[in-house]
This record gives C-alpha cells, sequence and structure tokens, in this order.
C-alpha cells in the first residue's frame, strides 16, 4: 500500500515536472516572439497612436510594455519578474487596464462553457463507441460512426453559425449571444442559472456535437482491439454475466488510450471553443481574442496564450490523476 | 494501393475528393469573377445566382469555387510539409535514440500539450498576412502529432532484423532510413499525410475566419469571415455560409473516409465481420428440428 502510493506521487510529481518545463516552454516563446519577428515590435504595437502621441509618450509606452533597448537577458529577466507578481502587462484596445483584469472573468466562462462540452462529448462518445463496439454491425455500429464523422469534418464555429441560425434565427428556442439575459444581475439565483443554461445550450451542444465523432470511433477502435483479447474469451467462458464482461473487463480496458488522449485533445477543443464562443459572442476568451486581433491588441493577445496554456496543462494534470485512480500500471 | 481501391470507404471518399479538386481545378473557369460586384447585397439564391449573392453583392458560388482552389493548395502544401518536418523529427528520434531520442521526445511531447489556435494566432498576428505566413505558422504547431505517431513505429521497425542486416552489411544511415525503413511504414505516412491535410484546411478556416488571413484574397475562410461580418445570421441568409462550410466538410469527410480505409486495409480486425466477441449466445445443445 505504501508503495503504491509512493509509486503514484513519484508519477505525479513526474508529471508536474513535465507540464512545468512545458508551461515554462510557452513563457518562453511568449517572450521570444515578438522579439524575433521582423521589425521593431513597439512600432507595430504601437501604430495606432502614431501622429496621435508624442515621441516621449511612445517611449514611456515602450517602457510600460517592457520593450527597452536593454539586452536580451535582461528584458527576459524583468519579464520573468513581472510574470512571477502576477502581472501580464497592460492591454492596448483597453488601455489603459492590465490584461490580467481584462482576462479576469473571462476565463471563467470559457471554462465552463467548453468543460462542459468537453466532459460530455468525451463521456457520451466512448459510451457510445463502447456499446458500437460490443453489439457490432449492429444498428448503432452501422448509423452513429459516419453520421458523427461527417458533422465532425464541419469547422466547430461553422456548426454553431448553422445552429444558430435554424434554432436561434429560424425557431427562436434559444438566444443568439451572450452568455446571460443583460437585465440580470449575477447571482445564485434561478432566474439566471436558467438563462446561463439557456445561453449555453447551443454553443456547448455544437462543440459537443462536432468532438462526439471522434471519441467515439476511437473508443469502438480500441474496444474491438480488446475484445479479441484472450481474457474476454476466458470471462465470457466462465459464465460472468455479459454487463459485466463489457462494463468491467473490456469497457475499463479499453478506456486507458482514450483517457490519456483526451489530455492532448484538450488544446484542440479549446481552440475549437474559441472559435464558437466568438460566433454567439460569448464574453469568454475566444470573444477577447477576436476582440485583441481586431485592436492588434499584442499583449492582450499573448496574455490569452499564456492562461490559455496554463489552464491546458493543469487540465492534463488532472487527467493524470484520474489515470493514476482508474489504471493500476502506472502506480507500479 | 488495389487493396484501398477495394475498401468501399476509400472508395467513397477517393470518388468525393475527385470531384471536389475537379471543380476546384476547373471550376473558376467557368464561374463570374468572384470579387465583382454583380447583384444586391445578400440576393436569394435564384437562375441568375445560383447561390445567390453575399453581402457585398458577390456570386456565392464563384466564391465558394475560387475559394476552393487556394484552401485546398495551401492545405495539401502544408499537410506535406507537416508530414516532412514530423518524419524528419520522428524518424531521428526514432533511429537515433537515446539521448537525442530523450531530447526530441521531450520537444514533442510539449509541442503535443500546447494549444495551437492562440499559438498560431499570436505568431500569425506579428507576421504580414498572407498564404505563406498562414502555412509557416500551421507547420510550427502541428508537426507534432506527427512526428509521434512516425517516431514510434521506426523505433519499431529498428529493431527488427532486416534494418539490423542492412547496418551490419555497412549501409549508410540515410539509405537505411530511406531505402530499408520508410518504405516499409508507407500506409502510416499516407495516413499522416491525410490527418496533416485535415489539420491544416481546419486550421486555416479558423484563423481565416478570425481575420488574420489575407482579406483581398478569396478563400473558404475568408467566405466564413465576410459571412460573419455581413451579418449572415442576423439577416438570416444561410446561403452566404453554408455552400463553404459544406465545402470544408465534404473535403474533411471524403479524407477521414480515405484515412478509415487505409486503416482497415492494415489492421483488418477493424473490417472483419467474424465473430470476436459480443453479447453471447447460446449454445445450441440440441440439433434443430428439420
Amino acid at each position: 500500500m505504501i508503495s503504491t502510493l509512493r509509486a503514484s506521487a513519484g508519477f505525479l510529481l513526474r508529471r508536474l515536472g513535465f507540464y512545468g518545463l512545458a508551461g515554462f516552454v510557452a513563457l518562453t516563446l511568449n517572450f521570444l516572439i515578438p522579439r524575433l519577428m521582423p521589425g521593431d515590435p513597439a512600432t507595430v504595437m504601437f501604430a495606432r497612436f502614431q501622429g496621435e502621441l508624442e515621441p516621449e509618450a511612445i517611449d514611456a509606452l515602450r517602457e510600460a510594455f517592457g520593450l527597452t533597448d536593454a539586452p536580451m537577458w535582461e528584458q527576459y529577466l524583468q519579464y520573468l519578474t513581472a510574470l512571477s507578481q502576477g502581472d501580464l502587462g497592460l492591454s492596448v484596445a483597453y488601455f489603459p487596464a492590465p490584461v490580467t483584469e481584462v482576462i479576469g472573468v473571462a476565463l471563467l466562462w470559457t471554462v465552463l462553457l467548453a468543460g462542459v462540452a468537453v466532459v460530455l462529448a468525451f463521456g457520451l462518445g466512448s459510451g457510445l463507441g463502447a456499446l458500437a463496439a460490443w453489439r457490432r454491425n449492429g444498428l448503432l455500429d452501422q448509423i452513429a460512426p459516419p453520421l458523427l464523422s461527417f458533422l465532425g469534418a464541419f469547422p466547430y464555429f461553422w456548426l454553431a453559425m448553422a445552429a444558430a441560425w435554424i434554432f436561434g434565427f429560424q425557431l427562436g428556442w434559444f438566444p443568439l449571444r451572450h452568455a446571460y439575459d443583460a437585465g440580470l444581475d449575477p447571482g445564485l439565483t434561478w432566474a439566471f442559472v436558467s438563462s446561463v443554461i439557456s445561453h449555453a445550450v447551443l454553443p456547448a451542444g455544437t462543440m459537443v456535437l462536432a468532438a462526439l465523432g471522434g471519441w467515439l470511433l476511437a473508443m469502438r477502435n480500441t474496444m474491438v482491439g480488446v475484445l479479441g483479447e484472450d481474457f474476454i474469451t476466458y470471462a465470457q467462458a466462465r459464465g460472468l454475466p455479459s454487463r459485466r464482461v463489457w462494463l468491467h473487463y473490456a469497457v475499463r480496458n479499453a478506456m486507458m488510450p482514450n483517457l490519456t488522449g483526451f489530455g492532448m485533445a484538450l488544446g484542440f477543443v479549446l481552440s475549437g471553443a474559441l472559435l464558437t464562443e466568438i460566433v454567439f459572442a460569448y464574453p469568454g476568451q475566444g470573444y477577447l481574442l477576436i476582440n485583441a486581433v481586431l485592436a492588434q491588441d499584442y499583449p492582450l493577445m499573448q496574455g490569452l496564450f499564456l492562461t490559455i496554456t496554463i489552464a491546458v496543462l493543469g487540465a492534463n494534470w488532472l487527467v493524470d490523476c484520474m489515470t493514476v485512480v482508474l489504471d493500476p500500471r502506472t502506480r507500479t | 494501393m488495389s487493396g484501398l481501391l477495394a475498401n468501399r470507404k476509400a472508395r467513397l471518399g477517393l470518388g468525393i475528393l475527385a470531384v471536389i479538386a475537379v471543380l476546384a481545378i476547373a471550376g473558376p473557369w467557368f464561374a463570374h469573377d468572384p470579387l465583382a460586384y454583380l447583384g444586391d447585397p445578400l440576393e436569394a439564391p435564384s437562375a441568375r445566382h445560383w447561390l445567390g449573392t453575399t453581402g457585398q453583392g458577390q456570386d456565392v458560388l464563384a466564391q465558394t469555387l475560387v475559394g476552393a482552389r487556394l484552401t485546398l493548395g495551401v492545405g495539401f502544401v502544408t499537410g506535406l510539409l507537416v508530414l516532412i518536418i514530423g518524419a524528419l523529427i520522428g524518424g531521428t528520434a526514432g533511429y537515433l535514440g537515446g539521448r537525442v531520442d530523450d531530447l526530441f521526445t521531450l520537444l514533442i511531447n510539449v509541442f503535443l500539450v500546447m494549444p495551437g489556435l492562440p499559438l498560431m494566432v499570436v505568431i500569425a498576428a506579428w507576421l504580414p498576412p498572407g498564404p505563406l505566413t498562414m502555412m509557416g505558422v500551421m507547420v510550427l504547431t502541428g508537426w507534432s502529432w506527427n512526428a509521434r505517431v512516425l517516431r514510434s513505429q521506426v523505433l519499431t521497425l529498428r529493431n527488427r532484423d532486416f534494418v539490423a542486416a542492412a547496418v551490419v552489411s555497412g549501409e549508410p544511415a540515410w539509405r537505411v532510413v530511406v531505402v530499408e525503413i520508410l518504405p516499409n511504414m508507407a500506409s502510416l505516412l499516407a495516413s499522416a499525410f491525410i490527418g496533416a491535410t485535415i489539420y491544416a484546411i481546419g486550421a486555416q478556416v479558423g484563423l481565416e475566419f478570425l481575420g488574420l488571413g489575407d482579406l483581398s484574397l478569396v478563400t473558404w475562410g475568408t467566405n466564413l469571415y465576410w459571412a460573419t461580418n455581413d451579418a449572415a445570421l442576423i439577416t438570416g441568409s444561410w446561403w452566404t455560409f453554408v455552400p463553404t462550410g459544406l465545402g470544408v466538410a465534404l473535403t474533411g469527410f471524403a479524407l477521414s473516409l480515405i484515412n478509415f480505409g487505409i486503416d482497415e486495409v492494415t489492421n483488418p480486425r477493424l473490417a472483419a465481420t467474424r465473430h470476436v466477441a459480443g453479447p453471447p449466445r447460446s449454445t445450441p445443445v440440441m440439433r434443430e428440428e428439420p
């Protein structure tokens, strides 16, 4: 017991170290990208202020954004010190608000929307895939994979547009924009929560629909492999109830590769979520991202890149914690 | 290849892809000028404009056909580049093993967990917009998946006897990789290329939808960008975004069908209809009545 605990802790610490390294690479890239690009980053960044501001004011801005003439390593140290104090610089579009303040609440909306969609798509997709492989060539196995992979071929945001047009514009069942009715005060009241839910149905639903096929096929194909193994035949030969063979022998073993894929797919799904948010003007990271692109707000874009990366790395680590619970092999 | 043509899914995929390719190559010669203002804004589909007009009064059919050319062209070239970079890095890591492998695997894993779109946006925003920027950014963020898959395959083949024999007989490393190992993973390379192309088309359309492409060009991504900017949803003009979306989806679907076909041909278990396992059927104890 103690030794398995120690092994699990070791595994989780190693993974934590890896994510720490990945995070460090991300924030170093974040520092290097503007400085490696052709041209002077400050000139590009403040192009929109040109002619409006005195040269002295531009110099002050340079200073504020850390784009000084100091040697690279000195700028890097300054950048790291600022980051360690939770300072992501100042936003250009919402000047002079700090980037962290602009991102703040938006991150919660994205985590809520994408989190719900990812968990639903993963659960539903894996479940249906496990059923399809079990009843091989049954109705579900014939219809679901081709249909869902066709839907999965549409860009997330296009499905969002189509759903918004059909269910929001034509039928009027769900609201077209934003995360809740503008007249409501955020709080734990039924009116607010139900408004949040009805606003989330279309964006989350289209994301689930787009991602479902991938999970279903991955699960189905792993299941097909597992079902060919001897231990399944043996379990059946022992006369175990069919449900038990399916759930405890086949599904449990087939889950593992899918769960590992879950972590890596997160970044991809999140990218889809960002574009979906734009269609619905959902007040999350994606909505900020397009505003940042339109206003050429480079510090905001980079802040978004960093926060999204850290969120993805954190979620990956949580998935690792789950594998430790579910897969005894990681504990030895 | 003949095995692939015998597969139903692969045949269907190749068929759809061929139709799209013909439309993308030949279509623009017959269509209107996609940028000319030919009618009123947001005209519904009619005999004059089969797929209606955009918010600027441009012909949607012409934009869809012309957009296909650039989008698919960039998609396939990017797919090829992603494959080459992935094969180079993954192949080197798998073949050399040891410290080099450890280092490359770490690099691959770091790029795998980093979310693609925000990274692409951060880089693309600093560069002049256009197809070249798009390709560079997609290659930079997309190579890791293929590198990982190809690395493990090279690693397995590396330990086979025929490769050991080639090494012992004094063949140079590049020859072992190019002549002995790569031909033995042709199907994996093909499906990696197709996967990379699907990724490239999706990423490109997404980035251009965000407004990071060259907006003076006509591509599927910019079509969707203009559709939302011209308030397609609020005016209910579905014809401005449906044709382009169908184009993207059909291309992606056709490519995945080919990939399923490759999968089934190389992994017969997936295609086999023989009884593997399933809900138990009762064992016939008595002979059925004739």
